[in-house]
């Protein structure tokens, strides 16, 4: 060991200590997940001792495995048709807050941005309870269940669409547009032949984004869910955690991880692809695909 | 714009409405000149009162969010350090893993941990020695640090983001001057980077412990006890009981109120058109 004083001043020592807090914190962060992956492979009925390999709860098992138990996969396909769904809705509609924002000045707006902004500090619960309110006290012509879902889904994840879309909208600027109206073309005309082309590369990273989440929301969907039919994975697994489950329930989660990833690294491999002769976003790598929100 | 105005309305109407005395179901009173205080103050009285059932959870819930975001902080901010300014080719892989548990359900990450906890669990055997010591504590029945140590687990993600885009986009030249100029490292960590970062630090606070306020899953799965329960169980508790909707509309009146400050000051932060830190 060298001189402590001198380690301290050489300005090229190597930054073990927030190396080792880096890689610590991801361990703990990722391993327990990894393991609840693993017990889902399980042979036996345990959570916590290993007994082999097996796709039992996939598949396997003929009443308990997510295949074959109707309560399982029904809230598998309720995640599924959540995510399509609310996405379809809240994407378009958050591109065209974005640009309303961006463009338009004045009050109205300016008082749309805030709430936006808010939705992302604001306790998911309180909007959950209030919409749970509105829906069950105000004669408002949707039940709980899907419909109702779709709207607080849509609601609360507007504005992350909106955010990366306007962030885009201001590095493209709008010099763009005056070109295109300069060289003739109408308002609409030069929005959607140029403006929106260029926002594709956000509007799609964007989708891809609300679907994660959608399909990973929980108190939205709890309190608004009608029944256990349009109970979803996420609900599904709240409800029985603490209730023995059996090594399916892991099954359950693992699959719904697997498609939050798939789209997830889809979308980043097609959105690297779009953007490849961008240069605002070249060496941002994933950073810029997230929104860094 | 109006599905979020209207709700808060009609809990507001919820609150000092009145119960339909037959089916104990809220009957909402829409004109405000005849709201009728008296949930709202059976709330308040027992927050404070002699018989204030409610106070523990909501002192316990500042607690909770305090401790939790403090550990945040100090894990996240040598994380996002470390990745924003010194990684350097290993940036985009630890980026990338920085992200994953944002696509991984919140309810998946505690399901995770409740299967380590339990009894028989694996944390339990890896104190155990292989059978050398016999820890006779059962982790899922209301530890406090287990709930807190849960909370953290769950937001310190939402703090890492935030912080990893501030300090990315600080000035490199800044700091360079700021060295040149005859400061060593440490103060000018503390006068250069600190300072600069100040806005974003903020904002990346205030968006983990807003969330944490109205949080009652993670008490819900890792304790599943009263001893453990925070002002997100208290709603969710009353909102499924006939008869009380109304003081779970008070508690997210009393939720609201106490978020909406701070919220105001998050939102000025991020608008500020100089710093832009989302």
């Amino acid at each position: 060991m060298r001189n402590p004083v001198a380690w301290w001043i050489d300005p090229w020592r190597p930054p073990r200590f927030l190396v080792a807090i880096t890689v610590g914190y991801l361990v703990w962060s990722l391993l327990p997940v990894l393991i609840a992956v693993a017990y889902s492979f399980n042979d036996g009925k345990s959570r916590t001792t290993w007994q082999g390999f097996s796709f039992r709860w996939y598949w396997g098992d003929q009443t308990l495995s997510v295949w074959h138990n109707d309560a399982l996969h029904t809230a598998l396909l309720q995640t599924i048709k959540l995510g399509v769904i609310a996405t379809l809705i809240t994407v378009p509609l958050g591109t065209l807050f974005a640009i309303g924002i961006d463009r338009w000045r004045g009050r109205l707006p300016a008082g749309a941005n805030f709430l936006m902004l808010l939705s992302f500090v604001l306790p998911e619960v309180l909007l959950a309870v209030a919409l749970l309110f509105v829906i069950t006290t105000v004669a408002v012509p949707v039940d709980l269940g899907t419909t109702a879902q779709v709207i607080g889904l849509v609601t609360f994840q507007v504005s992350y669409p909106a955010v990366l879309v306007r962030a885009r909208l201001a590095t493209i600027g709008p010099q763009y547009e005056e070109a295109a109206m300069d060289l003739g073309a109408s308002p609409l005309g030069a929005l959607r032949r140029i403006i929106l082309p260029m926002l594709m590369p956000a509007i799609f990273a964007s989708t891809v984004l609300v679907f994660a989440d959608v399909i990973d929301d929980f108190v939205l969907v709890r309190y608004l869910s009608g029944d256990a039919s349009t109970e979803p994975v996420s609900v599904k697994i709240y409800n029985t955690a603490r209730a023995a489950p059996t090594p399916a329930l892991n099954a359950l989660a693992t699959l719904l991880l697997l498609a939050a990833m798939t789209a997830v690294v889809i979308g980043f491999l097609v959105y690297r692809y779009m953007t490849r002769a961008d240069t605002t976003t070249k060496d941002r790598g994933i950073g810029a695909f997230a929104g860094e929100v | 714009m109006a599905f979020f105005i209207f709700p808060l309305y009609v809990v507001l109407c919820i609150v000092f409405g009145q119960i339909d005395p037959l089916f104990r179901t809220p009957v909402p009173v829409w004109n405000p000149l005849q709201w009728d205080p008296t949930q709202f103050n059976y709330v308040l009285t027992h927050i404070v009162g002699a018989d204030g059932v409610f106070g523990p959870a909501i002192l316990r819930t500042f607690v909770y969010v305090l401790v939790a975001s403090s550990l945040c902080l100090l894990i996240a901010f040598p994380v996002a350090y470390y990745v924003a300014r010194l990684s350097g080719k290993r940036k985009g892989l630890l980026l990338a893993l920085l992200i994953a548990p944002f696509w991984i359900s919140y309810m998946m990450r505690m399901f995770a941990w409740v299967n380590l906890l339990q009894d028989d669990g694996l944390l339990n055997k890896v104190l155990s020695l292989g059978g050398l010591l016999t820890p006779e504590v059962n982790w899922l029945t209301g530890q406090p640090v287990v709930v807190i140590l849960g909370l953290v687990y769950g937001y310190v993600p939402y703090m890492i983001l935030p912080l990893y885009a501030g300090l990315d986009r600080l000035s490199q030249s800044m700091l360079e001057a700021s060295r040149d100029l005859g400061a060593d490292r440490l103060s000018s960590f503390w006068r250069v980077t600190l300072p600069l970062c100040r806005p974003t630090i903020v904002a990346a606070v205030l968006l983990t412990c807003l969330p944490m306020l109205g949080d009652y899953f993670t008490s819900d799965m890792l304790s599943a006890s009263p001893k453990t329960a925070m002002v997100g169980n208290l709603i969710n508790d009353s909102v499924q009981s006939p008869g009380q909707t109304g003081q779970a509309g008070a508690f997210v009146m009393l939720v609201f109120l106490a978020a909406l400050l701070p919220m105001l000051y998050y939102i000025r932060v991020t608008t500020r058109p100089d710093e832009v830190s989302t």
